[in-house]
């Protein structure tokens, strides 16, 4: 295949990639958008295949046979819960391809002759795996944290500021060695070190800011695939990687903004510092039980549930349905309100209601359905806690002040599932538990609506 | 330990201190139960109701003081009772203790603890067992339901074809929770309801409940300790009148509410008041136990002035719904024996560290611990006294264009920052990088145009279909496959390996993700 018309499939697979991830605007459109998604990688892949220099080896069959089988099964496999790991997993094999590819090209430099395309080179080649390198250990730590092998709290080295900077100093050094032709022991180092920075920022980042690492560590591999592009002098690479780079970013900063809380602050852990003393907490949990809760239900003209991460913990989201659709056949309004933080992931728990059977129009984001809680007369949060805590908005002090919450105390009564008195993730105590129209009903979530549907009819 | 009820003595009053529900709570709590015979008839709860659930029935009083350790009551204690209480005895009843010093000194002289129910703080921890909140929300309720009792016309206004009934206009004085109870309860009746309270903050409050907040134009705050009121300044009640008589004419149901603890009522509706309205009006006189709000209220008895207006002064509105009254109350005590029994064991501790408990006890250990000494806590949090000021129009049209000359300012700063940059990379990097660049620049130009637009449910679809897509990095390891290092090979292999991995996985999972929206 001549090389313009490599050229031309690329522009093409190009111009798909964007139609697919803007396809991604509304559910219907969606569906339609990965095909073109599919194609164009096909495209991509069958014209740099079939083009000048490279050809359709034995050795290549294989690795696309064995790639594709085992992307099938894990694609078919997975769990909705379980995305997040997937998630983090799909990004590590990124980050590693961009190292292996960044060495090899260490290892086998293409001719060039000027000496400022030579450094170009060499800076694109140093970047590149210092990127892959830190996508592809973070993301595993963070694989790890998601599927509970590694523990999800944070983990505080004395003085790791300063592990981090004495490392970053390092990769610094060893890019000016390597540009000054010390030899490829300097890439080689830069490498390990750029392993263990992705290893320790994400290991430093507790559970429930996995959003932003998973939307951050997307970015990265994103920039991986541009930095290898630039190196290779691969336009469609480039193209690709600033589209995906760009995505993960604006997750990054969309979810940020929805803990009120700086990027930096969040990537290099723990919380923001506060001022002043946080407001006692006056009251006193008080309990409900099922039965009381199940005549609430039917006294309830409009209902809100509000999902978080225990939902997905407790494997709840199917019972939540069902209980959804009881209540609608009863002709109640029942609405879900997500909070763009709510999970692991971003869209987590709009997934996890997908799957369930929940009709996607009834699930509203935070913005949407704010100004409703008044005129509601019942919310059930399922394990949620930071994201309907008033002290962000009522205590100054509060390490979450400032960030939006869902305000579902305005409503007439709150029901909320817990397993016990623990607090969130933020460790701060929650006055919404405490507020006269609250009530707890503890125990299991799933155990609690599955018990819940039986006295339902 | 033993709990007992007895038959409350007063006349008329037909509540009990314990139902058969309560008792079952209690015994729960470890304790046993006892109730005098007859006890709750007049509240519809039969002797065998309470053997049922398990509570002994003593054949008289003096039976039921002589077993019980702790005796339940409703009612302040009368001569009689007092005389059987015995050393180490505990009371637990409404006791008034600031107007009852002699009941202080008789309880004393028995040796026995006394514990007033009207005394429980006004905290939240506390509001479980606040007996005079839950008796004020009945006697709204049931004032309305008097008031309507007297008063000869609809609540609600109606166009019928026999012709037009106007609503029923009623003024509710004091918005406390007997006064929100009766703005409730006329509001759902269909009368247009208006409320006054010398304390500004509660307006929120009454407009919540439905009402129209009477604003009185005045500097000064009328909220006292605890979330009561306190006693007006002459100015300030010549203001108020003012508004009365402006309001009397109009108005047909009045019901006052206001007290101040531990003071006899104000009089906010004076006689000159009652002259001012219209015949068949009626006012119903919440206050009436403590003088009356109203000067012509006579206290248990409803009386009818030359003008044709009625003045009801019933003292008993809890009792007169006493099955409700005593559930709830019942549940109080219910809650505040929970509070004195922290191991469940059924050991009443009177823990004087407690705040909730110091604050009920009025006599304990032969001496007489009331009145107890200020709260540890605020009870209820003080207003805030300085709203900041709402943003005038003008102000927030000037703020907003600020913001966005600011914002401009700043894209202008970074463009030209931008175009620098690029200048200087222009300046030296050779001609095939700066066409890498500006494709590199465009895209993520068009990057960020294209996922604003991403709808927040499909950002796990978003990840995943970004997951496939940067598997494009196949590209770079396809070019070096077929290199003549076998190192370069392998590595290379392996990245079409893992991202092959990517792109059919991603895609694949993203399918099915995409496939489970559905819409309703």
């Amino acid at each position: 295949m001549d090389q313009n018309i490599v050229t031309a499939l690329s522009l093409s697979a190009a111009v798909l990639f964007i139609l697919s991830l803007g396809g991604l605007s509304n559910q219907e459109k969606a569906k339609r958008a990965v095909w073109y998604g599919i194609i164009g990688m096909a495209l991509a892949v069958g014209a740099t295949i079939f083009g000048p220099g490279v050809g359709l080896s034995s050795w290549l069959i294989i690795m696309l046979v064995i790639g594709a089988v085992i992307g099938a099964i894990v694609a078919q496999r997975v769990e909705m819960t379980g995305m997040p790991q997937l998630v983090a997993a799909l990004h590590s094999f990124v980050g590693l391809a961009a190292v292996f590819i960044g060495i090899n090209s260490e290892l086998n430099p293409p001719a060039l002759t000027d000496a400022v395309e030579i450094i170009i080179h060499e800076v694109e080649i140093f970047l590149g795996v210092f990127i892959g390198a830190i996508t592809f250990t973070g993301s595993i730590i963070a694989y790890g944290k998601l599927s509970g092998t590694i523990d999800g709290k944070a983990l505080v080295l004395p003085g790791r500021h300063a592990i981090n900077l004495v490392m970053l100093a390092a990769t610094l050094y060893l890019g000016w060695l390597y540009l000054g032709h010390a030899g490829t022991w300097t890439l080689l180092v830069m490498t390990v070190i750029a392993f263990i920075i992705g290893a320790h920022l994400v290991m430093a980042i507790g559970g429930a800011d996995m959003p932003v690492v998973v939307s951050m560590l997307n970015s990265y591999s994103g920039w991986a695939a541009a930095a290898t592009g630039f190196m290779l002098g691969n336009d469609l690479l480039i193209v690709t990687g600033a589209l995906v780079g760009s995505s993960g970013a604006i997750l990054s900063y969309i979810m940020c903004k929805a803990m009120n809380r700086n990027f930096l602050s969040v990537i290099l852990g723990g919380w923001g510092g506060t001022s002043g003393p946080q407001m006692e907490v006056e009251g006193e949990m008080v309990p409900t039980d099922l039965d009381t809760l199940a005549g609430d239900l039917q006294n309830a003209e409009s209902i809100v549930i509000v999902p978080g991460y225990g939902m997905a913990v407790a494997q709840a989201q199917s019972a939540i349905s069902e209980m959804t659709r009881r209540l609608r056949d009863q002709g109640k309004s029942v609405r879900f309100a997500i909070h763009p933080v709510a999970g692991r992931l971003p869209g987590h728990m709009n997934v996890l209601l997908a799957e369930a059977k929940v009709p996607y129009d009834i699930v509203l984001e935070m913005d949407e359905i704010n100004d409703d809680f008044p005129e509601t007369d019942l919310v059930i949060i399922v394990g949620a806690n930071d994201i309907v805590n008033p002290a962000a908005q009522d205590d100054p002090n509060s390490p979450i002040a400032g960030m939006p919450v869902l305000e579902v105390w305005k409503a007439k009564q709150v029901v909320i599932s817990k397993r016990g008195q623990g607090r969130g993730y933020s460790g701060i105590e929650n006055p919404l538990f405490f507020k006269d129209n609250s009530r707890m009903l503890y125990g299991d979530a799933k155990a609690s609506v599955d018990a819940l549907l039986s006295k339902l009819n | 330990m033993i709990i007992g009820a007895p038959k409350e003595l007063l006349a008329g009053e037909a509540r009990v201190a314990m139902t058969p529900e309560s008792a079952k709570a209690l015994q729960k709590l470890g304790y046993d139960c006892q109730i005098e015979t007859g006890a709750g008839v007049s509240a519809r709860f039969q002797d065998t109701d309470y053997e049922a659930a398990g509570v002994t029935v003593a054949s008289s009083a003096s039976a039921l003081y002589e077993a019980c350790d702790i005796i339940l009551k409703v009612r302040n204690p009368e001569e009689k009772e007092i005389g059987h209480l015995r050393k180490g005895q505990v009371l637990i009843c409404w006791a008034s203790p600031a107007q009852n010093e002699a009941l202080l000194e008789q309880v004393k002289a028995q040796g026995a603890s006394l514990l007033a129910m009207d005394m429980v703080p006004r905290i939240s921890r506390a509001q479980k067992m606040d007996v005079l909140s839950s008796m004020a929300n009945i006697a709204g309720y049931r004032a309305v339901i008097e008031a309507g009792n007297q008063f000869g016309r609809f609540f609600t206004g109606q166009i019928t074809a026999a012709g037009k009934v106007p609503p029923a206009k009623v003024l509710v004085i004091g918005a406390g929770v007997a006064g929100l109870a009766a703005i409730g309860t006329a509001q759902s009746l269909g009368a247009i309801v208006r409320a006054f309270d010398v304390r500004p903050e509660v307006a929120e409050q009454i407009n919540s409940m439905g009402a129209e907040f009477l604003m009185l134009e005045f500097e000064e705050d009328g909220s006292g300790e605890g979330g009561y009121a306190k006693p007006a300044s002459p100015e300030f009640i010549e203001k108020e009148m003012a508004l009365f008589r402006a309001q009397a004419p109009e108005i047909d149901i009045v019901i006052t509410t206001a007290l101040i603890p531990g003071r006899p009522a104000p009089k906010l509706w004076p006689a000159e008041m009652v002259g001012l309205m219209k015949p068949g009006s009626v006012v119903v006189d919440l206050a009436a136990e403590q003088g009356g709000n109203c000067d012509l209220t006579k206290a248990g008895e409803i009386i009818e002035t030359d003008n044709g207006v009625k003045v009801v002064g019933y003292t008993d509105f809890p009792s007169r719904m006493a099955t409700q009254s005593s559930n709830l109350y019942a549940t109080n005590l219910r809650h505040m024996m929970d509070d004195l029994t922290p191991e469940k064991d059924g050991v009443a501790v009177i823990n004087m560290e407690d705040d909730v408990i110091r604050g009920v006890t009025a006599v304990h250990n032969g001496a007489i611990t009331f009145p107890p000494p200020p709260l540890k806590i605020q009870a209820i949090g003080k207003p805030q006294t300085a709203t900041p000021a709402e943003p005038t129009a003008e102000e927030k049209a000037a703020a907003e264009l600020a913001a966005m000359k600011k914002a401009g300012r700043q894209q202008t700063a970074m463009l030209i920052f931008g175009g620098l940059f690029m200048l200087l990379i222009g300046a030296y990097a050779p001609a095939s990088f700066m066409q890498h660049f500006i494709v590199f620049a465009l895209s993520c130009f068009v990057g960020f145009q294209v996922i604003w637009k991403v709808s927040h449910s499909l950002h796990t679809p978003l990840m995943a279909v970004t997951n496939a897509i940067s598997g494009i990095i196949i590209l770079g390891a396809l070019l070096q496959l077929n290199s003549p290092n076998f190192i370069v090979s392998l590595l290379a292999g392996i990245s079409v390996l893992i991202a092959t991995i990517n792109i059919t996985g991603g895609f694949m999972v993203t399918r099915r993700m995409l496939a489970m929206f559905q819409k309703s």
